[in-house]
């Protein structure tokens, strides 16, 4: 499969602050590619680079073949840009921001326009100036959508939207991808992330520190167990990879790292189980592992190979 | 008194975080005034010159209609009055409109007011804040006026009078701009409205001093200019001053209770639910965006030319009354006075109407820290068109305004008996001054590209610009200084004859630095800087 972005050992500073840190993102055309990340662990700053707003001090980057800097007016003909924060032209309309969007891109679509504007529930005679922050997002998503980009770089393009748009902004974009075309979605919202993302990348102070597919990363997680067993739970606690173990009577809970699941449940077995819950590992746990960590302690950014920092473990 | 609670925290977290403008406004507008009272008994080093000059100039309409009535010229401090008194109170007026439009409207439309009103703070705390801030300002340059000139040996009346009505007018404007901040919900239109309040006040008071000195009473800058300093002291013309202050403030607050926030007193309108065939491309855009900006600065240099144009005829007929005098005058400045007074005209359009391509220019880089640039540039729009188109609008702007500045100057000169041979004279003059009004688009461009930070810097050198125009001599400024400002290079059409030359450098000059800017852009980051 080609590779629609693709940058190594990326790095920009702004001053004194480090934003990004050597990264190394890779995405592969005609897929929806998750980019994770908290507030100012530079998702921002990347897409800035990839649209060409910002050259990188060092380091490469390709969009769709091509260098973001120098080609970016011929770029921008195949990529379509929804920014976190939508900051408009408060004396113009909706309607003709969109379309202002659609003719500069050269693709405008004024059938696909009016549909989305009916599916994202947007009144396009409103200026842009009364409109809320969803509103805005909606302005900019529509005109992306609207267009035929073969690259959607969208930056917590639903962070002003209620769940029903959310649920909208979904459907629109498993279409985009059924029609082949290649998504970079930023957000911090885990939930669409796994609805909608192939891949994902977590970015933590400017380097990608896990990348793969959701089940590739589920391995680095733990299931959580409920169960109800006619034997008490004995050595069950002793186990490898065993965590928050709980009894009460004939209940258990733990949790189990995810490459330890077999034994447990052999031994659960032998204990004769009544009842079972399984939770399977969320991307949230994953995520809030790695950031939950980061409180506890400084992290080490002395290696500078580009390797994934390992999962740290209890 | 709830509704104000909060006020004085809120005023000095004002006078904290805009420490840097409030200073350079004050020091700015004192220096001016300190430099005068200086540098003018250099100028008039005998009671004679003084004489000799105070007879010269009450016959001459020309100097009347930019300074103010003829009144105590033949002292000292008539003539410190009469030379910076109607410059230094539109610099008054100006700091105040700037000042409260940016604390009031400016933080509502930020959306900061909002995050401020969410705490436990009075429905008027902010408006006063500002209104306290800009009344200490002016507070703070009157008493250092007046301080200045009694320092200098000036009498004390007249000082603190003149003083006085410095701290007034820029109340009076102060007031203007907060009535104009409840209605609209745009500061820009908050500056341009209160602007054309200034502009008109200017011209009103250049009306009525031209005549019999009635009309003048309609212009805060006349009422101060009623009370002579320095020529027989009167107090109670500076009540008026303080009377309309207070309606202005009493009706904002009330308006201010019957909106909210965020919103002004006209509601917005549905717009076009699609866009017109014009917004399509980078420069329709540049155009709509600067639409309404160019219409207002159009407006604004058509009421100054027809005032400038009616009171030409006047000219002439002062020079009637003295033919002495206006040989004087005319052997001194090549062209005879009536020539010189529209030379004088233009430049003060011109050097107004800058302060539009200056603006206009400057969208490039409020475009960008708004955010907005990004969306536009993530289109196949190359930086270099993004910012030429609305550098285009700036060009052609600069010219359209001094179009509009140069026939309603001459039609109304014509009209108003000055003779219609004049229209295409009076054209040309004004159209003269685009390249010097280009070199400034230039410089803005220039700084954006190259030191994005500091493209304010663009509108210090406009007012040295003024300042240098207009007070360069009385304030015995080197020439090689008075040589720097482009309008300088000006030929000084009518009265001196057109030479191609310092026009054709001026544009290359201009020309390099948007070339130089252009190419700063390209290669600098874009964003928050």
């Amino acid at each position: 499969m080609p590779i629609a972005i693709s940058t190594s050992g990326l790095t920009k500073n702004f001053g004194s602050t480090r934003a990004l840190d050597g990264l190394d993102l890779s995405v592969k055309a005609g897929e929806v590619h998750g980019f994770l990340g908290p507030n100012g662990s530079g998702k921002t700053t990347t897409i800035r680079v990839l649209l060409g707003l910002l050259r990188a001090d060092s380091g490469d980057v390709e969009l769709l073949g091509k260098d973001p800097w120098r080609d970016a007016v011929e770029l921008h003909r195949r990529l379509a840009y929804v920014p976190g924060e939508v900051s408009l032209w408060p004396n113009l309309t909706g309607g003709e921001v969109i379309d202002l969007f659609g003719r500069l891109r050269g693709d405008f679509n004024r059938r696909r326009r009016d549909e989305l504007l009916e599916r994202f529930l947007l009144d396009p005679t409103k200026k842009t100036g009364s409109y809320s922050k969803g509103n805005r997002q909606k302005v900019a998503l529509v005109a992306a959508l609207a267009s035929d980009a073969e690259l959607l770089l969208l930056d917590e393009p639903t962070s002003g939207l209620d769940p029903l748009m959310e649920a909208v902004f979904q459907d629109c974009i498993h279409e985009v991808k059924a029609q082949g075309r290649t998504v970079l979605l930023s957000s911090h919202i885990l939930a669409e992330v796994e609805a909608l993302c192939d891949r994902l990348s977590i970015i933590r102070l400017g380097r990608i520190v896990e990348g793969g597919t959701l089940d590739e990363l589920r391995h680095l997680t733990r299931t959580s167990i409920i169960a109800e067993t006619m034997h008490p739970a004995q050595g069950l606690a002793d186990l490898d990879g065993i965590h928050d173990f709980e009894i009460d009577a004939a209940h258990v809970r733990f949790e189990v790292d995810t490459d330890h699941l077999d034994p447990a449940v052999r031994r659960l077995s032998e204990l004769g189980v009544r009842s079972l819950v399984s939770h399977p590992p969320t991307l949230e746990e994953l995520f809030l592992r790695h950031y939950g960590d980061e409180l506890a302690q400084e992290p080490e950014r002395v290696d500078r190979e580009g390797d994934p920092t390992p999962l740290p473990r209890r | 008194m709830t509704s104000l609670t909060g006020t004085l925290a809120l005023t000095r977290f004002i006078l904290r975080r805009d420490r840097g403008w409030i200073l350079i406004w004050i020091v700015v507008i004192v220096a001016v005034v300190a430099l005068a009272a200086i540098g003018i008994e250099g100028v008039f080093p005998t009671q004679t010159a003084l004489d000799q000059t105070a007879a010269a100039t009450a016959h001459n309409a020309a100097v009347i209609a930019f300074n103010g009535p003829a009144q105590g010229l033949n002292t000292v401090g008539g003539q410190v009055a009469f030379q910076f008194g109607a410059m230094g109170m539109v610099f008054v007026g100006l700091m105040s409109i700037f000042m409260v439009g940016r604390l009031t409207r400016g933080e509502e439309e930020a959306g900061r007011l909002e995050v401020v009103r969410s705490l436990p703070v009075g429905i008027h705390a902010n408006t006063l804040a500002a209104v306290l801030t800009v009344a200490a300002m002016n507070l703070t340059v009157g008493v250092l006026i007046a301080a200045v000139l009694i320092a200098q040996g000036l009498p004390v009346a007249g000082s603190v009078i003149f003083g006085v009505s410095f701290i007034l007018v820029g109340l009076v404007f102060g007031g203007v701009a907060l009535l104009v901040a409840q209605v609209t919900e745009s500061t820009r239109v908050v500056y341009g409205t209160a602007g054309a309040v200034l502009g008109a006040a200017f011209v009103l008071r250049a009306v009525g001093d031209i005549g019999d000195g009635t009309v003048s009473w309609f212009s805060p800058i006349g009422v101060a200019q009623k009370a002579r300093p320095f020529a027989d002291e009167r107090w109670w013309p500076l009540l008026l001053l303080v009377a309309v202050t207070v309606l202005l403030i009493a009706a904002a607050a009330a308006l201010a209770v019957r909106r909210d926030l965020g919103a002004g007193l006209v509601a917005a309108r549905p717009g076009p639910p699609a866009a017109a065939p014009s917004l399509g491309s980078p420069l329709g855009l540049a155009f709509r965006l600067q639409r309404a900006s160019l219409l207002g600065w159009g407006a604004g240099v058509l009421v100054i030319g027809i005032a400038y144009g009616w009171i030409g005829p006047t000219v002439d007929a002062f020079i009637g009354q003295n033919k002495a005098i206006a040989e004087l005058l005319a052997g001194a400045g090549g062209g005879s006075l009536t020539d010189m007074y529209f030379a004088t005209s233009f430049r003060l359009m011109a050097l107004l109407a800058t302060g539009f391509a200056i603006g206009s220019a400057l969208r490039v880089r409020s475009e960008e820290t708004s955010m907005r640039a990004e969306l536009v540039l993530a289109t196949p729009v190359s930086r270099w068109r993004f910012a030429a188109s609305h550098l285009a609008v700036a060009f052609a702007g600069s010219v359209i305004l001094l179009a509009v500045a140069g026939l309603a100057t001459g039609l109304t000169y014509g009209l108003a008996g000055g003779g219609m041979q004049n229209v295409p004279r009076l054209f040309v003059a004004a159209l003269v001054y685009a390249p010097a009004m280009w070199i400034m688009v230039g410089l803005a461009i220039a700084l954006d590209g190259l030191v994005p930070r500091f493209v304010g810097v663009s509108w210090a050198i406009l007012v040295a610009c003024v300042v240098v125009g207009f007070l360069g001599a009385v304030l015995g400024l080197p020439s090689w200084l008075q040589d720097l400002s482009p309008f300088e290079r000006v030929p000084q059409l009518p009265a001196a004859s057109l030479t191609l030359l310092p026009l054709v450098v001026l544009s290359a000059v201009a020309a390099g630095l948007t070339l130089i800017g252009l190419t700063g852009l390209r290669r600098r980051d874009i964003g928050r800087i």
